[in-house]
Formats: C-alpha cells, sequence, structure tokens
C-alpha cells in the first residue's frame, strides 16, 4: 500500500474513533443528570406514573449500552428525540421532535457560516501575502495593529462596537438579524451582514497571521535564497517557490478556523438575535432541555472533528516530508 | 564596595563577591523592559487593586437597586445606573472582583489538575501516560464553549460547578505542555539520581522538575487566564455564567445592550454597556504583553521577523 494512503486511513480511523468517543461523552450527560430530574421536567404537581412513564419513554428503564445503541441508530437516521419542553406535570405531551427544531436553524447558521467564510478565507489570504511581501512597511505595521487588536478583544465586543457605528449612529444595517424563510436571498444577506462581519473581523485576523507566518518562515529557507540569487523576481518568489510549500500549514489554518466560526457563531447569534442553532444551544442550556443540547452539541463537535480531520488529510497529501517519520 | 586606591590581587580575591538580591534583579529586569511590557504590568496591577479594594472603592453595593432605573451619567451616579436601578460605577468595581477572582481560581485549579497530571506522565511515561494523553486528544476534540455548555446544561449554573467545569476543560492544554516540556527534563541524570535516591514521586516532581520548567509554564498561565477569563465572561454574557445578582462584566453588558440603540439621542448612554466588554479586552492585551515580554526574556527568543 502506498505510504500516503496508509496515513491517510490511518487518519481517518483516528477521526472516527474521536467522533465514537464524543458521541459516547454527548450521550453519558443525560446519564449524569440528578435522579429525581423527571419531576424537575415535568413540574411539581406530575404524578409518579406520568413520571414513571416519561423515564420509560426515554428508556432509563432499559440499560446504559442498549440506550446508547437505540440512541445512535436514532441519530444515524435523523432521529434526536423530543424537546423536555412543552411537556406537563398532567401529561399532556406537546413536545416538539428535536429534529423539526434543528432543521430550519441549521440552514440559517450554515448560510451565516458561508456567507463568512466566502468573504473571509480570500481576504485573509490576500492580506497574510500581501504583508509577506511588503513586511516591515507601514502596510504590514497597519495590518498587524489592527489584526492584534481584533484578536484580543471579545466577539461580543466587536459585535456591540459595530452595532454602535453601523446600526445606531449611522443607520447603515439593522441590528437585528432576525431573517425569515420566506425572505428573498438579498434581504437574507443584508439582514446578516453585521454578524457576518463580526466573525469576520475575528477570524480574519487569525488566518492572516498565520498565513503570513507561515511564508515568511518559509522565505528563511535556503532554496528561497538560491532563487532570489538566481534573480527571479520576489512576487515569484513568493507564489511560484513559497507558496506550494505553505498550503499545508495554510490549509491548517483554514480549517481550523472554519471550526472556530462554528463555535464562534454561538455569542454572535446571541448578539444579533439571529435564528441559528447557536442560539438554539444557548436557550436549552438554560432551560435543561438535554435532548435538544445533545442535538446541537454533537453537530459542532462533529463539524468541529470533521474540519480538523480534513486539514490534517491536506497536510498529509500536500506535505511528502510527512510520510517520513525520523 | 570601597574604591580602592591601589590595586591589590590579595584585597580583589578575599572580597567576597556579593550576590544582587533577587528583588534587585527583578528591578533590573523591569528597567530593560519595553514600555508595552510596562503599561501591562500596570494595568494588572490596577485591576489587582481594584479588585482587592473593591468595597471600599465602590460608591454602593453591587445588588443595591434603590435608585430609578437607566439614570444617566453624573449626578451621584457616576456612570448612571442599570436596566433595575443598580449603580453601574460600583457595579463595575465589584465585577473586576468578581470576573478576576473565578478566572482566576479557575486557571489556578486547572494548572493543579493539569500540571500535575502532567507531570506525573511524563515522569512515568507507562500505561497512565497513555490513558491520560489519549483522554486528553479526546477532550480537546471538543471546542471547548461547547462542552462547557453542555456540562453547565446538566449540572446547572453554579459559581463553583462553572469554576470546575472550565478548569477540567481547560486543564487539558496545561497537561500538554506540562508533558511535553516535562519530558526533556525527566531524561536528566540528575532526575535519576534522585529517583535511585529512593526519592518519592512528589519529591522529584517538586523538587527536581519543576523549578526547570517554570518560565513556559508561567508564560502559560497568563495565556491561559486570559482565553479563561474570556470563556467565563463569554458564558456569562449568554446567561448561563456567573449569575445575578452577582456583579460581572459579561452579564452587565448583556443587560444594558439595549441602550445602545440610543447612541443618537445619548451617546453616553449607549457607551456604558461597552465599558465592560472593553474592561475585559484591556485586561486581555495587558496580560498578553507581558507575557509577550516574559517568554521573550526567558526564552532569549529574538524578535520575529
Amino acid at each position: 500500500m502506498h505510504p500516503i494512503v496508509r496515513t491517510v486511513i490511518q487518519r481517518l480511523l483516528m477521526g472516527l474513533f474521536t467522533l465514537f468517543v464524543v458521541s459516547l461523552i454527548i450521550f453519558s450527560s443525560i446519564e449524569l443528570l440528578p435522579g429525581d430530574f423527571g419531576e424537575a421536567v415535568l413540574g411539581q404537581a406530575a404524578t409518579e406514573e406520568t413520571v414513571t412513564a416519561f423515564r420509560r419513554e426515554l428508556g432509563l428503564d432499559q440499560p446504559a449500552y442498549t440506550r446508547y445503541f437505540q440512541w445512535v441508530a436514532g441519530v444515524v437516521q435523523g432521529d434526536f428525540g423530543t424537546s423536555f419542553s412543552g411537556r406537563a406535570a398532567s401529561g399532556i405531551d406537546r413536545s416538539r421532535d428535536v429534529v423539526d427544531l434543528i432543521a430550519p436553524r441549521l440552514e440559517n447558521t450554515l448560510f451565516l457560516a458561508v456567507m463568512t467564510a466566502l468573504i473571509a478565507v480570500p481576504l485573509a489570504l490576500f492580506l497574510g501575502i500581501t504583508t509577506a511581501l511588503y513586511r516591515n512597511t507601514i502596510y504590514d505595521r497597519v495590518v498587524n495593529a489592527f489584526t492584534l487588536t481584533t484578536i484580543a478583544t471579545p466577539e461580543f465586543f466587536v459585535a456591540y462596537i459595530l452595532i454602535l457605528f453601523f446600526a445606531s449612529l449611522y443607520q447603515v444595517f439593522p441590528s437585528l438579524a432576525n431573517i425569515e424563510q420566506s425572505m428573498s436571498f438579498g434581504e437574507k444577506i443584508y439582514r446578516s451582514a453585521l454578524p457576518s462581519l463580526t466573525l469576520t473581523l475575528v477570524i480574519v485576523a487569525h488566518m492572516m497571521r498565520m498565513t503570513r507566518a507561515a511564508i515568511i518562515n518559509l522565505l528563511a529557507s535556503p532554496y528561497i535564497e538560491m532563487a532570489r540569487l538566481k534573480g527571479v523576481s520576489s512576487r515569484r518568489v513568493i507564489l511560484k517557490h513559497a507558496l506550494p510549500n505553505a498550503w499545508a500549514p495554510i490549509a491548517t489554518v483554514i480549517a481550523f478556523n472554519l471550526a472556530y466560526l462554528v463555535v464562534g457563531v454561538v455569542v454572535v447569534e446571541v448578539v444579533f438575535v439571529y435564528p441559528g442553532i447557536g442560539q438554539l444551544m444557548v436557550d436549552a442550556v438554560r432551560t435543561r432541555d438535554i435532548p435538544v443540547v445533545q442535538a446541537c452539541a454533537l453537530f459542532f463537535a462533529g463539524t468541529y472533528i470533521i474540519l480538523n480531520l480534513v486539514a490534517d488529510i491536506i497536510g498529509i497529501i500536500t506535505n511528502p516530508r510527512l510520510l517520513h517519520p525520523r | 564596595m570601597s574604591e580602592t586606591e591601589t590595586y591589590s590581587a590579595t584585597a580583589e580575591v578575599a572580597q567576597v563577591r556579593q550576590r544582587t538580591s533577587r528583588g534587585k534583579r527583578i528591578w533590573i529586569d523591569l528597567k530593560k523592559a519595553p514600555i508595552s511590557a510596562w503599561f501591562g504590568l500596570i494595568v494588572i496591577s490596577i485591576y489587582g487593586l481594584v479588585a482587592v479594594f473593591a468595597p471600599l472603592l465602590a460608591p454602593y453595593d453591587q445588588a443595591d437597586t434603590s435608585f430609578g432605573a437607566y439614570l444617566p451619567w453624573g449626578d451621584g451616579h457616576l456612570l448612571g445606573t442599570d436596566q433595575i436601578g443598580r449603580d453601574f460605577f460600583s457595579r463595575l468595581i465589584y465585577g473586576a472582583r468578581n470576573t478576576i477572582g473565578i478566572a482566576l481560581a479557575t486557571t489556578l485549579l486547572s494548572f493543579l489538575v493539569g500540571g500535575s497530571l502532567g507531570l506525573m506522565a511524563a515522569i512515568s511515561r507507562n500505561w497512565i501516560d497513555q490513558v491520560l494523553s489519549r483522554l486528553v486528544d479526546v477532550l480537546m476534540a471538543i471546542p471547548s464553549l461547547i462542552f462547557a455548555l453542555m456540562l453547565l446544561s446538566i449540572f446547572g449554573s453554579t459559581t463553583w460547578g462553572l469554576i470546575v467545569i472550565i478548569a477540567i476543560l481547560d486543564s487539558t492544554r496545561v497537561f500538554r505542555l506540562t508533558r511535553a516540556v516535562s519530558l526533556n527534563v525527566v531524561v536528566m541524570d540528575y532526575v535519576e539520581v534522585a529517583q535511585l535516591r529512593g526519592e518519592k514521586l512528589g519529591w522529584v516532581m517538586r523538587r527536581e522538575i519543576l523549578p526547570n520548567i517554570l518560565p513556559p509554564l508561567i508564560a502559560e498561565f497568563g495565556l491561559r487566564f486570559s482565553f479563561v477569563f474570556l470563556t467565563i465572561a463569554a458564558l456569562s454574557f449568554l446567561g448561563v455564567g456567573i449569575q445575578p445578582p452577582t456583579a460581572d462584566w459579561g452579564s452587565m453588558v448583556r443587560e444594558n445592550a439595549s441602550l445602545i440603540q440610543f447612541a443618537k439621542y445619548d451617546i453616553l448612554g449607549a457607551i456604558t454597556p461597552l465599558l465592560p466588554a472593553a474592561a475585559i479586552a484591556l485586561l486581555t492585551v495587558a496580560v498578553n504583553f507581558v507575557v509577550d515580554w516574559f517568554l521573550h526574556k526567558t526564552s532569549g527568543l529574538k524578535d520575529e521577523h
């Protein structure tokens, strides 16, 4: 077997194993709940029968491993169980399926994430490459100072400053990004402008700095000096000689930041009242609606793991040196 | 040391070589520190003083609701009052105490857990090391904010729960660093000598290895502190962190955020909810400045180019 294929397969198996353990951890969160949570969910007035029925519905009368496999089987088929909210002590069940809660919001979150990524990734690459090219000029210093500031500030600070300037003092964009299914595509983009801008500012800084660092690191290597001594122009040195070797670290940085984007979405969605999965998760945490929390956590953790997996595989494929460990 | 008029070799040899005292050495280092490090140190000390002396500095109590809601700046309330009539300036001061105190306790706990486990793994290098390292790999595969949210939904948002949950999630990173740096020290001869001498694990950890890995750990402490600080602020902002009536910068931003809408009519009022957020950002920047300087000094690295 080709060594590249073997390394990739090893990494894939490792990723699958991680996903398995993570699903185990998320599943066991319901085990850790205090014994009387049935009453906590159904209310003080719940009779013993309703509590027992509720526990049976959750399958708490069966051993944990049976329930784990049932849960995983359900998740694979898109069934995350039913929400805890909407259940009453009288036994009347108005709760909704978790999938119905999540599906429309997932779409919104992905819309925001994709929109941000489409702006942020090219911008960060452009800034990273140009600051490496024009190192130690005023342009480089200004970009660096600006990105350092945005890295150190919490997302909600960036978000509220943007609101202050673009929604309150000068009403360019709406401060509430309450998008709906019925809106046109342009309207959606207009309404999600500020949340997307906030996320862009936060992740561009990281991506740009690491792209710059990766290229500058490479510029110190002897083969670049050789190219320079041949008389190649500095633009060509960067684009033809440095960049191909920098793809692996840059891909890692991009995937890492996209993974961060998925998490950063939580805070930003709450600030702008954006109807996405992050806000759903925060609300579910507050009301301790465990099935919804589990589904959201699984989505976030899964995306995070898969993005990191993709980054590692790109790193392995584009960097032959990784194939020959010492 | 007195100046001698004529040079005498015997006198010079006889002279006891005076060691500069620790305080003096620190002062010499500080004098050479760049302006950013000075800025960071001063900001951190001011925050520390405010946090320690909060009850003396704050004009009102953090939970005192006996004033009108949303009073403007000035007139007995330096920064006005919040949505249920608590003095904003007092809450800002108490917020320093609560937010920094909780973040500090969390970081200390995470270093205690992660540091000692990391040292133990590096020394023993057996199945304990394997199990712990794999466990940390898996824990680090889940974004910590998401993990924290999940755990908080199970255990509820109490201050102690918050401290323990964030500390354990954060200790994974401390574990990795401690294990990595102590692996280089564990193979040294003097560690082997101590082990052969029959010293206990705790003694070897504390007296032989710890002093040699301290600089990177101290720098990491600063970075982890600012990270924990931001996480707790974010959680409180989301409403699942530090609970009212305890004043805390994250939730203060959230509670008064609606004031920003009225920036056209009252710019000072609109800035009010941004002040706690700015306080968070300033402390993070200050800690980063100091850590940069410290790393630069202890590692002997030259400026990056």
